[in-house]
């Protein structure tokens, strides 16, 4: 039915925009000076038309479901749902829906099945509602912009408008979305420490977040102290910097300076490739081959490696920033004025001490923020983590032990598990929430910089 | 130095410091300097002059090996300093250029302290035993510079923040650190104010008392100012040599001529 | 100026550098050592990333089958009890004709199990829709399970002791009997394409991650494109330069860099949460990859508006088209390669993106392809990430394969998109 009411409008700004621009035309040939082209007064029909009705839309869909859901409860013969809790009420409407859809498990109520027939006539109203109301709206809109052509109308002038307005909104989505992050995460984290205290969360040496399945198991509590997650974080992004910084940079030196014409036309789209390899590739990487290698490695010198070795995630993760840091240091280095080489050169310098002594220094705060990024990036990377390094939480800086990382527990605390209504679930937005924070933080720091280090040049 | 007409310059001749013949460059396929023979003195000026795209700058850069760091350009012919050819393999560009320091057309300095740019040159080359020697050859060159006065109270705030003219003489100071024997300069003065430029230029006539200078100028009434020998270049022919005086007032070739009365270029 | 004459001129100058040129040499060589030792080393990386991949993955992309002369035989498969019937049974009693002496039931299993799960419902599938067959017999060709897949190509070592192995030294001398009869082959693995997600790793396929990952990355394009090409022209054409204008470009910068984990929390707390969508659909993927990718799409297409140069506005306005008229009509036309260009590589991030999808729950086990985006189902990435963590060893070279397949359709974008800059990029 969504489809038919979208149908419907478009088919309807079509046609008033036809409408306006015959009606546009026929003046235009008796002879008045038009303000605006007719296919502006074609255009400011459509728009008219369509903009609100589309809004209107979406809103219906975004409401029905909600909406419909209250009435069907509303309707439940009273005192069914006295002392009922919530989760039970979702219970009883999901079966009502799944009758409602023609799906039948035992022998359910005469007023569950009551309930169904009543959901499904809701639903039927509902769409032919929507219809009508697309009908109405879109047609009195587009005779709206009938009535208004003429020689004077400025058709032009609010075609414009209408579309400025529409790019401004374009413009503000990206507010929204920074905003929804921030309110959802604010939200549910909120929740969360309504349930488990922020000091403990901030301060805790422990992270266990088993919630018994029973409330008579023992260790009925959960441990939820972010700690020992940061530190592993840490730790694995150490690891990766450890490789990716020194390999990075002096690729990108390389590149820029020493690297003959044609090996840089071969090696700079090699690295693009390295750039594009998603994470989940990176992240089999290491099981498949890295880990093993680390620990037969590990094995033949006798030492004791664990299987879920940090090295072994934090080395792939470094491997994955190898390009994105060697890109940044020869941006950062080309961005170095040729006046500046030249007088290097000239006084005799060679060219390796051109570049650690000039032009490296002054690309250090482009090659800074590059790195900034680069570790903002290690910290909220997750699909390497999630395959390569383990699941418990333990308080160590050995990176040939197994630790967690802060997007690993995020990704294992919700996967396949949705209810808003443990401290598990919410634990995973408190932690994101972190994230979001420190990786916000370096992230605006490391722009500022990589900014100013442009506009310096520019 | 301004009452000295240009007739009258006395042509003392001295020692011939670099000689070039039979010098052609190439870009790729493109000859940007054609079988060029010059023969540059020690203890003087020697002005490069000609039209926009000449080939002056090109054939200046030939002198220090500058041209080496573009991968497209290649030198053919034979150039020497104190006779011994700067081509030749056994030569090293990094000790050929702590021999002939080079200045820019716009002022260079590194982002780095007045010290620490002056005492650059010194340092790579392992030519100070100590802070003290540093500290000597620093001050000797911004004195050599005509600098010292100005900056020897902020010897630590960075180069970048001197003035234009301040700048460039910096840049000097820093070429001659090195103690060059030959001092090239191109367009030295054509970023500079009218001010800046008039201190540069005696600058220029002070340093040829120690040192070869070479300098390409697009300004004629500079190379009349300040050189000794001047060298025309047209279409990347060297169309005349000689006498800066010679060259102004009688020139031999038409096309100098054409090009000092204004008619090409 | 006297005193600076009389300084003493260093003649020994030439001779101190020359004294360290041999030591300065050997830096400059050292450091073009590291840096040649640096890039090699991601050569390398990459060489071992992709070689890995292509030494485990190759063997995925053919399947063992096995052909045998099927008795549909009516007292097993009554046409009346379709769709059911003895099926396994019949298909067992085939693979028992090749192998003389085969008479225990316990022996009978186990020879069985050289058979795919999947065989018994090719028998059905295809009587079903043939019901004459039943009494005939019928040649079909029909994958070999698992164990004897690996076995077929090599990766079960024969040497290893019995008790450690999966296939037991009597199944090795029934599958050599086999192969000897010629009933094995090995043809092209069309199922890997053909099938959706199975627990069988010889009848698992990507044709339910691919469509959910070709509808995740529509919905994202439809979403991201005009949103992202309408931002970047108010921001690069018409926006005022004041605090708002600087506010929306300081977010689209950080919204490039947030993590995408935190991406997919907050489609999972907003869009399944607060909206109720539906939990593992494409739609809901690609509505949170669009988040995503919106931001590259305004960065790359403000960059390609940009690069068209003043001038051209300039004579635009100067014959009196307003400013809507000269970006829509002038400088958007010109800009388009580049924007297009920046699009491909967004999309092509998003393709390979798999944190937020599964936090949105399309890592689910699903056996069918979507046929909408609202259907629950995997993407190209999740499905790599729910094979690499099945134990069944036939898993392992299906994700490398998996994985082969997804490199391919990046490179393919990326050369698309490269194509593009270098066809139409015009330089002013």
């Amino acid at each position: 039915m969504t489809s038919l009411a979208f149908s419907l409008l478009f088919a309807l700004a079509i046609a008033g925009y036809v409408w306006n621009l015959m009606a546009a035309r026929s003046i235009r040939q008796s002879g008045a000076r038009m303000h605006s082209l007719s296919g502006f007064h074609g255009m400011y029909s459509f728009l008219l038309a369509v903009v609100p009705v589309m809004v209107l839309i979406l809103v219906w869909q975004v409401l029905k479901g909600p909406v419909i859901d209250r009435m069907v409860l509303g309707g439940l013969p009273p005192g069914t749902l006295d002392g009922v809790n919530a989760g039970a009420v979702q219970l009883i409407l999901s079966e009502i829906k799944s009758l409602a859809g023609g799906r039948t498990f035992g022998t359910p109520e005469d007023w569950k099945i009551e309930a169904a027939e009543r959901l499904v006539g809701l639903r039927q109203t509902a769409a032919y509602s929507l219809v009508g109301l697309v009908a109405v709206v879109a047609g009195g809109l587009v005779l709206f912009a009938r009535l208004r052509v003429g020689a004077e109308f400025r058709a032009r002038h609010r075609v414009e408008r209408i579309v400025s307005g529409l790019m401004i909104f374009c413009a503000s989505v990206a507010i929204f979305v920074t905003l929804g992050i921030a309110g959802s995460l604010m939200f549910e984290t909120y929740r969360f420490f309504e349930r488990v205290p922020l000091t403990e969360f901030l301060f805790g040496l422990n992270w266990e977040p088993q919630i018994p399945l029973r409330e008579d198991q023992i260790a009925a509590e959960g441990a939820f102290g972010w700690i020992p997650v940061f530190l592993g974080t840490i730790v694995i992004t150490v690891v990766a910097l450890f490789i990716a910084i020194p390999v990075g940079l002096l690729s990108g030196i390389y590149l820029n300076e020493f690297a003959p014409r044609r090996m840089r036309a071969v090696a700079k789209p090699i690295l693009e490739i390295l750039a594009g390899v998603p994470t989940v590739v990176y992240g089999f990487f290491a099981i498949l081959t890295v880990a093993p290698a680390i620990r037969s490695a590990g094995a033949a010198l006798g030492i004791d490696i664990a299987p879920n070795t940090a090295l072994a995630a934090g080395s792939v993760m470094g491997i994955m920033l190898i390009p994105f840091i060697s890109s940044f240091a020869d941006d950062a280095l080309s961005a170095v004025p040729q006046a500046l080489r030249d007088g290097a050169l000239g006084l005799g310098a060679t060219r390796a001490e051109m570049m650690t002594t000039v032009l490296f220094p002054a690309a250090i705060p482009g090659i800074v923020g590059g790195i900034l990024l680069a570790v903002s990036r290690a910290i909220g990377e997750t699909m390497i983590v999630v395959m390569a390094a383990g699941l418990i939480a333990k308080m160590t800086i050995n990176p040939l032990d197994s630790v967690t990382t802060v997007t690993v527990q995020i990704v294992t605390l919700l996967i396949g598990d949705t209810s808003f209504d443990n401290p598990k679930t919410l634990a995973a937005f408190a932690l994101g929430m972190m994230l979001f924070l420190v990786t916000l933080v370096i992230n605006v720091f490391a722009l500022r910089i990589v900014r100013k280090y442009r506009e310096a040049y520019d | 130095m301004y009452d000295n007409p240009l007739t009258k310059r006395t042509a003392v001749t001295h020692e011939v410091k670099i000689s070039a013949r039979g010098v052609n460059v190439f870009y790729g396929e493109n000859r940007a300097i054609k079988d060029v023979d010059v023969d540059i003195e020690d203890k003087t000026v020697t002005a490069f002059i000609g039209p926009s795209g000449c080939g002056k700058s090109t054939f200046l850069r030939c002198l220090n090996r500058m041209n080496d760091t573009i991968d497209i350009c290649s030198v053919k012919g034979l150039i020497t300093l104190d006779g011994e050819d700067i081509y030749a393999p056994s030569i090293d560009p990094v000790q050929l250029r702590a021999k002939v320091g080079m200045v820019f057309q716009k002022p260079n300095p590194f982002p780095k302290s007045i010290y620490d740019n002056v005492g650059y040159g010194p340092k790579i080359h392992g030519m100070a035993q100590s802070r003290a020697d540093l500290d000597e050859i620093v001050e000797r060159a911004l004195r050599r510079a005509a600098l010292w006065e100005e900056v020897k109270d902020r010897l630590s705030s960075p180069g970048t923040g001197l003035s234009g003219g301040q700048q460039q003489r910096l840049c000097i100071a820093r070429a001659v650190a090195t103690e060059p024997e030959v001092l090239l300069m191109d367009e030295p003065c054509s970023a500079l104010d009218p001010i800046a430029t008039a201190q540069v230029e005696e600058l220029i006539d002070e340093l040829r008392e120690q040192y070869s200078v070479v300098i390409v100028t697009h300004s004629m009434q500079q190379a009349a100012r300040v050189s000794q020998k001047t060298a025309f270049f047209h279409l990347g022919h060297l169309v005349e040599f000689g006498e800066t005086g010679q060259i102004f007032t009688n020139p031999h070739d038409p096309r100098t001529e054409s090009y000092i009365t204004g008619r090409i270029g | 100026m006297t005193d600076i004459a009389a300084g003493p001129r260093r003649l020994s100058s030439t001779e101190t550098v020359r004294a360290g040129l041999g030591r300065r040499k050997r830096h400059q060589i050292m450091l073009q050592g590291l840096g040649l030792a640096a890039i090699s080393f991601a050569f390398l990386m990459l060489a071992t990333l992709v070689g890995s991949l292509v030494m485990t993955g190759h063997k995925a992309f053919t399947q063992t089958h096995i052909t045998l002369d099927v008795y549909v035989d009516p007292a097993e498969i009554p046409a009346a009890g379709l769709p059911r019937g003895g099926f396994r049974d019949v298909m067992t009693a085939a693979l028992a004709e090749r192998i003389p002496g085969v008479e225990s039931r316990a022996e009978l299993r186990a020879l069985g199990a050289i058979l795919s799960n999947g065989a018994q419902f090719m028998l059905r599938d295809r009587i079903v829709a043939d019901p004459s067959l039943i009494g005939q017999t019928i040649t079909m060709r029909v994958p070999v399970s698992d164990p004897y897949d690996q076995l077929k190509k090599g990766l079960i070592d024969r040497e290893t002791p019995e008790a450690f192995r999966r296939v037991k030294d009597q199944e090795i001398a029934w599958f050599d009997t086999l192969m000897a009869q010629g009933a094995i082959t090995e043809p092209f693995n069309w199922a890997l394409f053909r099938n959706a997600d199975s627990r069988f790793p010889e009848l698992a396929g990507l044709k339910g991650a691919l469509i959910g990952s070709a509808w995740a990355l529509l919905v994202c394009f439809l979403i991201s494109f005009p949103l992202g090409i309408g931002a970047a022209i108010y921001l690069e054409e018409f926006a005022p330069k004041n605090r708002v204008s600087d506010l929306i470009e300081v977010n689209i910068n950080n919204l490039a860099a947030v993590p995408s984990v935190v991406f997919g929390l907050l489609a999972l707390a907003v869009f399944l949460g607060w909206f109720g969508m539906q939990r593992s659909a494409p739609f809901v993927g690609g509505l949170t990859l669009a988040l995503m990718t919106m931001p590259t799409i305004i960065i790359a297409t403000r960059a390609a508006l940009k690069a068209v140069p003043p001038s051209i506005r300039e004579a635009a306005l100067g014959v009196g088209a307003s400013r809507h008229q000269v970006v829509f009509g002038h400088v958007l036309p010109l800009a388009m390669p580049g924007i297009l260009t920046g699009t491909i590589i967004g999309l092509a991030q998003a393709l390979g993106e798999t944190a937020p999808l599964l936090l949105i729950g399309m890592n689910a086990f699903i056996t069918s392809a979507p046929s909408t985006p609202f259907d629950s189902a995997t993407a190209l990435p999740t499905q790599i990430f729910i094979w690499a963590d099945s134990p069944e060893r036939g898993f392992v070279s299906r994700t490398s394969a998996a994985i082969l397949v997804l490199l391919t359709f990046l490179v393919v974008m990326n050369a698309l998109a490269i194509f593009l800059r270098n066809r139409f990029e015009r330089k002013w």
